[in-house]
C-alpha cells in the first residue's frame, strides 16, 4: 500500500519551548489516522507543518511525496484542510462559498455533491452569518473537500460540537474514509478516534508515547478485565478460587481477571446453583480513555524535574 | 481555469461579500457622498474668481478635496480594515493553504478597492458638475488620472502595510481612523489650510495625504498649465514604495495572538 504521509524525527521549537521532539510516522494512503493528545502535546504545531503553515527545525516530512515545507503547488492541489477555526467569509452564502473555492482547483469536485457530503443541502442558499457553529464547522469541512482532494487534514474537527452535530460529523467523516481518502486528524477526544480512526498515535510532551488501533493500544486487549456485581444481602459466600481475587468495589463486588470466560463462568455456575441473582453484572475492560490517561500521565510524571 | 480568470473570479466574490456587509459598504460607499453632500449643503452654490473676469464654482475646489477622501477610504481604511478581519477569521490562513497563488489574492483585493474608489470619484465629480456647477477637468484630466493612480496604488500598499501593526481585527478600525482622521484635517481635505503654524504645515507635508489632495485639487481644475504636480506625485510614490516595502516583508497570513 502506498504511503500518503511520511514524518521521521520531526522537531519544531518555539523559543525555547520544544513543541515537537522527535516524532516518527507513516500513514498508508486510504487510512484514517488520528493524532491523539491532551493540549499542548504538539498535535496542532504537526499538523500544521503538515499542511505547510509552519516550518519544521529537523527531520523529514513527505505528504503525498511532496515537501509541504516547499508549498508546492501540486500538492496543495491534492490536499484539504479543516483548520481549527472557521476561515470562511461571513457574507457569502453556502453555494457562493464552495464555488469560490472550487475555482482554485483544477479537478473540483461537483458543488452539489461536496454540499450534500456535508449535509448542507438545504443551507445552501443561507449565508454564513446565518449558521450556526456546527453548520459553520461543515461548512468548513465541505471547504476542505471542494478541490476533490486525495488527503484531508483536520485539526480537531468537532470540538465545541453538540453530541448530534459530533455524530454527524463522525457519518461525514466515515463516508469519506468510505470514498478512500487518507485522513489525518487531531482529536483529544477518545469516543471519537475509537469510532472513526484505523489507527491512533498517543503524543505527549512532542513525543509518540504509544501507536496502535484504538482496539489494541497499549496491549488493551490484552489488560485484565474486571467483572462487576452485587450480592443480595443474605447470600452466601463467594466461592474460595473467587474469594481470593474479590474486593469491595463502590458499588458491590469487584473481580480482576485476566480470563474473563472462565472467571465469569465459574461465577455464575456458582451462583446459578445457589439459586442467587447476581444484580448489575457487567464484565468490563479498560477503556481507551483509561489507556490514554495512564499514558499521558506516566509522561507527565516523567517530563517533571 | 488559469490564475488570470480566477484572480478576476475573486473579484467577483470579494464585491459580493462587500456591498453585502454593512460596515464596508457604510464607511466606504456612503461616508465620501455624505461628506459631499455637507459640504456640497454648507457652501453652496459660492462663486470664486480664479481671473480676472473667469469666475468657477467652489465645488470646483471641494469635488477633487472629496474625491481624494474618498480615494483614501476605499483603498486604505477598507484594505486594511477588511484585511484584519479576514486575517482573524483564519480566512486568509485558508487562502494560504489552498493552491490559489497569494498575489491572485492580493491583485483581486486591490483591484476591487480601486475600482471602488475610482467609482466614488465619478460619483463625486458627476454630482458636482450637474448640482453645483464644479467645472469638470478637460486639458488636466491626464494629469488628474495619473495622480489618481500614484495616489490609490501608494494608499493600497499603505493600507496592506499597516496591518502588520494591527494586533486584532477589534483594534482595526481604531488604529485605522487613528492614522488618517486628524491628517485629513489638516491636508485641505475637508478644510482648507489657511496660513497654518509653520510646525503644522511641515507635519501635514510629511505625510502623503496633503500631496493627495493637492495634486487633485490642483490637476482638476487650472486655467493654464497640464496641472502636473510632480513634487506631490513623488512624496506620494516614495510612501506608496515604503508601503509596498512593509507590506512585502512584514504582512501576516495568520491571526496575531
Amino acid at each position: 500500500m502506498a504511503v500518503a504521509v511520511e514524518i521521521t524525527d520531526l522537531r519544531k521549537s518555539y523559543g525555547s519551548v520544544e513543541a515537537v521532539r522527535g516524532i516518527s510516522l507513516s500513514v498508508n494512503e486510504g487510512e484514517v489516522f488520528a493524532l491523539l493528545g491532551p493540549n499542548g502535546a504538539g498535535k496542532t504545531t504537526t499538523v500544521e507543518i503538515l499542511e505547510g503553515f509552519r516550518h519544521r527545525d529537523g527531520g523529514r516530512v513527505s505528504v503525498l511525496g511532496f515537501d509541504p515545507a516547499t508549498g508546492d503547488r501540486r500538492l496543495k492541489e491534492q490536499m484539504g484542510i479543516v483548520l481549527q477555526t472557521v476561515g470562511v467569509d461571513p457574507y457569502l452564502t453556502v453555494a457562493e462559498t464552495v464555488d469560490m473555492f472550487r475555482g482554485y482547483y483544477p479537478k473540483p469536485r461537483p458543488r452539489d455533491e461536496v454540499i450534500e457530503l456535508v449535509g448542507l443541502t438545504d443551507k445552501r442558499d443561507s449565508r454564513v452569518t446565518k449558521l450556526s457553529g456546527g453548520l459553520q464547522r461543515r461548512l468548513d469541512m465541505a471547504v476542505a473537500l471542494a478541490g476533490d482532494p486525495r488527503v484531508l487534514f483536520l485539526d480537531e474537527p468537532t470540538t465545541g460540537f453538540d453530541p448530534g452535530a459530533r455524530r454527524s460529523a463522525w457519518e461525514t467523516i466515515k463516508g469519506l474514509a468510505g470514498l478512500g481518502k487518507t485522513i489525518f486528524l487531531t482529536s483529544h477526544s477518545m469516543d471519537e478516534v475509537q469510532y472513526l480512526a484505523d489507527r491512533v498515535a498517543i503524543i505527549a510532551a512532542g513525543k509518540v508515547v504509544a501507536e496502535g488501533t484504538p482496539d489494541t493500544l497499549a496491549g488493551r486487549e490484552q489488560a485484565a478485565a474486571t467483572i462487576r456485581f452485587r450480592l443480595p444481602s443474605g447470600a452466601s459466600e463467594l466461592p474460595p478460587q473467587l474469594r481470593a481475587s474479590a474486593k469491595a468495589g463502590a458499588d458491590g463486588v469487584e473481580l480482576e481477571t485476566k480470563d474473563p470466560t472462565r472467571t465469569l463462568y465459574e461465577l455464575t455456575s456458582w451462583a446459578v446453583q445457589a439459586g442467587i441473582s447476581l444484580e448489575g453484572l457487567e464484565v468490563t475492560r479498560p477503556t481507551l480513555e483509561d489507556v490514554y490517561l495512564q499514558i499521558t500521565q506516566d509522561v507527565g510524571a516523567q517530563s517533571k524535574p | 481555469m488559469n490564475d488570470l480568470r480566477r484572480a478576476l473570479m475573486q473579484i467577483v466574490y470579494i464585491n459580493k461579500a462587500f456591498i453585502r456587509s454593512p460596515i464596508a459598504a457604510f464607511f466606504t460607499l456612503v461616508f465620501p457622498i455624505m461628506f459631499l453632500v455637507i459640504f456640497s449643503v454648507l457652501f453652496g452654490n459660492g462663486k470664486m474668481e480664479v481671473a480676472q473676469g473667469h469666475t468657477v464654482s467652489v465645488a470646483t475646489f471641494y469635488v477633487p478635496a472629496i474625491a481624494a477622501f474618498s480615494v483614501i477610504t476605499a483603498c486604505y481604511t477598507n484594505i486594511a480594515i477588511s484585511l484584519s478581519i479576514a486575517r482573524d477569521s483564519g480566512a486568509l490562513k485558508r487562502i494560504r493553504g489552498s493552491p490559489l497563488p497569494v498575489w491572485a489574492y492580493m491583485f483581486a483585493k486591490i483591484t476591487h478597492s480601486v475600482l471602488i474608489a475610482v467609482l466614488l470619484v465619478a460619483i463625486c465629480a458627476a454630482f458636482g458638475a450637474v448640482f453645483y456647477g464644479a467645472t469638470l477637468p478637460t486639458t488636466t484630466l491626464p494629469a488628474f488620472l495619473l495622480a489618481l493612480v500614484v495616489g490609490a496604488a501608494a494608499f493600497c500598499a499603505l493600507g496592506v502595510a499597516v496591518t502588520s501593526v494591527i494586533p486584532n481585527s477589534d483594534a482595526a478600525p481604531a488604529i485605522v481612523n487613528a492614522s488618517v482622521l486628524p491628517l485629513l484635517f489638516v491636508s485641505n481635505v475637508f478644510v482648507p489650510l489657511n496660513n497654518p503654524p509653520a510646525w503644522l504645515d511641515l507635519v501635514s507635508k510629511i505625510f502623503p495625504i496633503r500631496h493627495f489632495a493637492d495634486a487633485l485639487v490642483k490637476s482638476f481644475f487650472q486655467l493654464t498649465g497640464s496641472g502636473l504636480q510632480t513634487n506631490d506625485l513623488l512624496v506620494i510614490g516614495a510612501w506608496g514604495l515604503a508601503g509596498l516595502v512593509v507590506a512585502i516583508r512584514f504582512f501576516d497570513w495568520e491571526p496575531h495572538r
